[in-house]
């Protein structure tokens, strides 16, 4: 089976016909993924035996034809829990942790009948935005294997595009859904905050954190997201919203719909060549009978430094249980339980995990808080409302999702400020909330670009409508990567 | 030099929720270590705290019975620290906007009645606790840990160990009677930390203050901040200093003891706890709470002087715990004498729980039990003489006592037409008695009488029979 030729839907239909098992579907990922992962190393952990004994008790169940998720192969991210088998935000400090609980989203999978195969790889902690923060080594971008897949989940988006599955859950905190999708051309979404339970899912910034859908086809998205929605008594940041079947209610008519581009996305710090693909793309629209129109988010040119500090305090203190104590890394030869704490936490994180830990630390210390994390948050608050004042006029903000394509291997990791500038465009998102996705819209030498689309909060759906019309103007996701490298 | 002295103090009481504050685990007292526990409060990767509402509620509730303020624009905050009884690294607790402010409570000292302010009260978690060992380890108990919390801390208004004292045990008393917390020091459920300063009087500015913690009961609250009184007016007439320290009572010498010097502020990173919502309280809600806001003792104590004739003594003592109290008003509506009940209560009832090391709902005394049992008293049916063995009967097994009377054939004899003949008989037999009371010797009467009462096995009513022997030494 290739994912490459078939959508969640088609397979559905495959197995509600019985032309294909979810046992053979299981197996031929598996198949996929020996192939391919050598080269990409998407993969943290495979789980074949327990996913084929899903599939199996799916199987003599019957696939429920109601249901297009039953019977369906996923991965799952590995900063989110699964009874049994290894999580390990890829990090050595949790490289041997096997949780005893399902997060909320894999459970509402299982439930459905979908089938998780194994843990994608990504940067530490979900820290980084090129997944070479892992301990478990670089993930390989599939249209130039030289180059990164962007992050925190890359591991996600590699896999998605380079075949071995058919949708990935990712999470996203300033971008790691969105970032990665248009590195790797595929479709990314980022759900409005508290659409999706946080329950299970290893906390990086509790305020900004979202489990993501990384897939080749928009409708695969909506139908995860479908499936793993919805209000959880577990997580009080939950929404209390109805959550519509995303697949069902799809709607491509952009006629009459009101785009604004704000002006800071399209200037300084972009690559002019992706501008010229997004302007194309923003035609395709107009094209549908959507208007098109430039306008301003001052502060989002704050958006990286505010992002920063709020995303690195709550680390800081999310990040704390990993002490040595009950779980998790524990440094040996140690004297006392101060030295327990200092060395399994030196020894357990990578740099870029203690880099921000230590920032975040710094933003809250009595005399900076006022005028780091203070400060940050009430910026926080003017972009929240920059924003819902653009909804109350538009439907969509759009622009690109990055400002360059993915970056060769090697290249940003030690440069921390200029690796933290490509989430310039998608931290917008995460500070107001508001569901946002990536989906590709052209190449540059051979490298994907992706557009992105961002509705008001809980407006999921209309994320979903617009990027399903421009999935069927452009059907980039008939292209192939090539899965070799540059030399 | 002569000295006054400040002192503040705060309380931690333990909320009466099912579960905890922040986690489904049951929050119950003396369980195994370790059973009362799970993921979260084991603080294990991708758990999330969630608020019991009913915690709150009884916060809120708390915060009424206490005068305060309740703020409406609330939110939890994290106070950052390491600790092993700490699994999270953090403690979920109100730091920006507390759950109320602004509230007093009034106490009594030699009779001078004045008002204690209180600045703030505030909702958080309980940690675990840690126990050393005799092998050289320590162990963790999390047990403990996510149980809800209010910590109440009270303005500097306070000049007098004893008006510490007064203001805990009122404090404890609104607390019980509120049903927000079970307030038990031994338990853990009531928690005393101490500040207390000196300065010459007259001096506008607080001394160096110290803070007293690890303190057992209000007597060691009141024990350690007299010995601080003395300790720090010592050091500063010897033209010592006063450092800011942490200490603690010892009680076999009745000093306090140096736990360690504080130095520099520790910072614990307070922000704004990003896993939980900003919560709006809605007035709705706190005129719900407040109009289930039960009785409070000193209103109680009013009522019973007032209205039900109560002793003003009787009446503090009655109302000193709720249990008492409701205990007290429930035997009371159910027809029994105000007067007698509360006699029986603070008489036999209490004779029998300081006997036996018990609670009063511990004991198999009921309210009803105890009302029929005055009844039958107030009715003529028993003695109360006999009275003493019903109520033992009652409280020791929970017997009902008008069935029992009846069985045992307890009841008292009132008839006329039963006891003169048997009167007649005793002073046919005894007119030795009758000649020494015509005489003036009225001792006589009390021979007869017990002669009667041996005849009767106790159970001739006195008043009838008293009547009838007058009236049949008359006769003779």
């Amino acid at each position: 089976m290739n994912y490459f030729d078939h959508s969640i839907e088609e397979l559905h239909e495959l197995l509600v016909n019985k032309e294909i098992t979810a046992t053979q579907l299981v197996e031929s990922t598996y198949e996929n993924i020996e192939a391919t992962d050598k080269k990409i190393n998407a993969f943290i952990t495979l789980n074949k035996e327990e996913a084929l004994k899903r599939a199996q008790a799916v199987d003599e169940k019957g696939i429920d034809t109601d249901n297009l998720m039953s019977g369906i192969p996923i991965a799952i991210k590995d900063n989110i829990l699964t009874t049994g088998i290894k999580t390990t935000a890829a990090s050595k400090m949790l490289e041997n942790f096997v949780p005893v609980y399902d997060a909320t989203v894999v459970e509402k999978l299982h439930q459905d009948g979908a089938i998780s195969v194994g843990k994608l790889n990504m940067d530490e902690f979900a820290m980084g935005s090129s997944s070479e923060t892992s301990y478990f080594g670089n993930v390989h971008n599939p249209w130039n294997l030289d180059r990164v897949p962007g992050g925190s989940s890359g591991g996600s988006a590699a896999s998605v595009a380079a075949g071995e599955i058919v949708a990935a859950l990712g999470t996203d905190t300033g971008g790691s859904v969105r970032q990665p999708a248009a590195f790797n051309g595929v479709f990314g979404i980022k759900p409005t905050y508290g659409r999706i339970s946080r329950w299970g899912v290893i906390a990086f910034s509790s305020s900004l954190d979202q489990v993501g859908v990384l897939s080749k086809r928009v409708k695969d998205a909506a139908a995860v997201l479908t499936s793993i929605s919805g209000e959880d008594s577990k997580d009080d940041t939950s929404a209390a919203v109805e959550v519509p079947d995303f697949v069902k209610n799809i709607n491509p008519d952009m006629k009459g719909k009101k785009i604004a581009v704000p002006k800071e996305f399209m200037g300084e710090g972009v690559n002019d060549q992706i501008i010229e693909v997004i302007k194309s793309a923003l035609q395709e629209f107009e094209k549908m009978g959507a208007t098109v129109e430039t306008i301003s988010l001052p502060h989002v040119k704050n958006a990286v430094p505010t992002y920063f500090i709020l995303a690195s305090s709550e680390a800081s203190s999310n990040l704390q249980r990993f002490d040595g104590i009950r779980y998790g890394f524990r440094a040996q030869d140690v004297k006392n339980l101060e030295d327990v704490y200092v060395k399994s936490r030196s020894e357990g994180f990578g740099d870029e995990v203690k880099r921000r830990l230590m920032l975040g630390t710094f933003a809250l210390s009595s005399g900076y808080y006022d005028v780091y994390f203070k400060k940050a948050a009430q910026i926080r608050t003017l972009i929240i409302q920059e924003m819902a004042k653009v909804f109350e006029e538009y439907d969509y903000i759009m622009g690109p999702s990055t400002p360059t394509t993915a970056f060769k291997i090697g290249d940003k990791i030690d440069d921390p400020v200029t690796m933290y500038m490509n989430d310039m465009l998608t931290i917008p998102a995460n500070m107001s909330g508001a569901p946002a996705a990536s989906i590709p819209a052209g190449m540059i030498d051979g490298m994907p670009v992706g557009l992105q689309i961002i509705a008001n909060n809980f407006d999921d759906q209309g994320v979903f409508d617009a990027a399903l019309a421009f999935e069927q103007a452009t059907k980039f996701y008939e292209k192939q990567p090539a899965m070799k490298g540059e030399n | 030099m002569n000295f006054e002295t400040t002192i503040g103090l705060e309380v931690h009481v333990e909320l009466k929720t099912k579960s905890k504050m922040f986690s489904t685990s049951p929050a119950v007292y003396g369980a195994e270590p370790n059973t009362n526990t799970n993921v979260i409060d084991f603080g294990f990767p991708g758990t999330l705290p969630t608020v019991n509402k009913e915690g709150y509620r009884l916060g809120i509730m708390t915060a009424l019975a206490l005068h305060a303020e309740v703020e409406k624009h609330t939110h939890f905050d994290r106070k950052n620290y390491f600790y092993p009884d700490n699994p999270k690294a953090y403690q979920i607790t109100q730091y920006e906007k507390p759950l109320a402010h602004d509230g007093w409570i009034e106490i009594e000292v030699d009779g001078q009645k004045k008002k204690i302010g209180i600045e703030e009260m505030h909702v958080e978690e309980d940690a675990g606790k840690n126990t050393h060992g005799e092998d050289g380890y320590s162990y963790v108990d999390l047990n403990r840990q996510g149980t809800g919390l209010i910590e109440i801390v009270s303005k500097p208004d306070m000049t007098t160990p004893d008006e510490a004292y007064a203001y805990l045990e009122k404090l404890k008393q609104t607390i019980q009677f509120t049903g927000a917390s079970d307030v038990k020091m031994e338990e853990g459920s009531m928690r005393v930390d101490c500040n207390i300063s000196i300065r010459p009087i007259g001096s506008k500015k607080y001394g160096q203050k110290i803070e007293l913690k690890n303190l057992n009961s209000f007597n060691h609250v009141r024990l350690g901040l007299a010995f601080e009184e003395k300790r720090q007016a010592e050091i500063l007439r010897m033209g010592g200093e006063i450092l800011p320290e942490t200490r603690r009572f010892d009680e076999p010498s009745g000093e306090t003891i140096l736990m360690r010097v504080k130095e520099g502020k520790d910072d614990y990173r307070y922000f704004p706890e990003p896993d939980l919502p900003n919560y709006e309280i809605e007035q709705a809600w706190i005129d719900q709470i407040n109009s289930q806001l039960p009785e409070m003792p000193d209103k109680r104590r009013i009522r019973y002087v007032d209205e039900l004739e109560i002793p003003e003594y009787d009446a503090g003592v009655l109302t000193a715990t709720k249990e008492m109290s409701d205990f007290f008003e429930e035997s009371v509506s159910l027809g029994a004498n105000p007067k007698l009940v509360s006699n029986w209560l603070m008489g036999e009832v209490n004779a029998y729980m300081n006997a036996n090391q018990l609670d009063l709902l511990e004991t198999k005394l009921t309210p009803k039990n105890l009302a029929t049992m005055v009844k039958l008293i107030t009715e003529g049916t028993i003695s109360s003489k006999i009275a003493k063995k019903v109520f033992q009967e009652t409280i020791e097994n929970g017997t009902e006592p008008n069935q029992w009377v009846k069985e045992k054939g307890l009841i008292q004899e009132s008839d006329p037409a039963v006891l003169t003949p048997i009167i007649s008989e005793i002073l046919d037999n005894n007119e030795q008695s009758i000649i020494d009371f015509k005489n003036g010797k009225d001792r006589a009467i009390g021979f007869l009488v017990g002669q009667i009462m041996k005849q009767t096995h106790g159970q001739a009513n006195p008043k009838v029979v008293n009547q009838i022997l007058m009236s049949e030494i008359k006769k003779r």
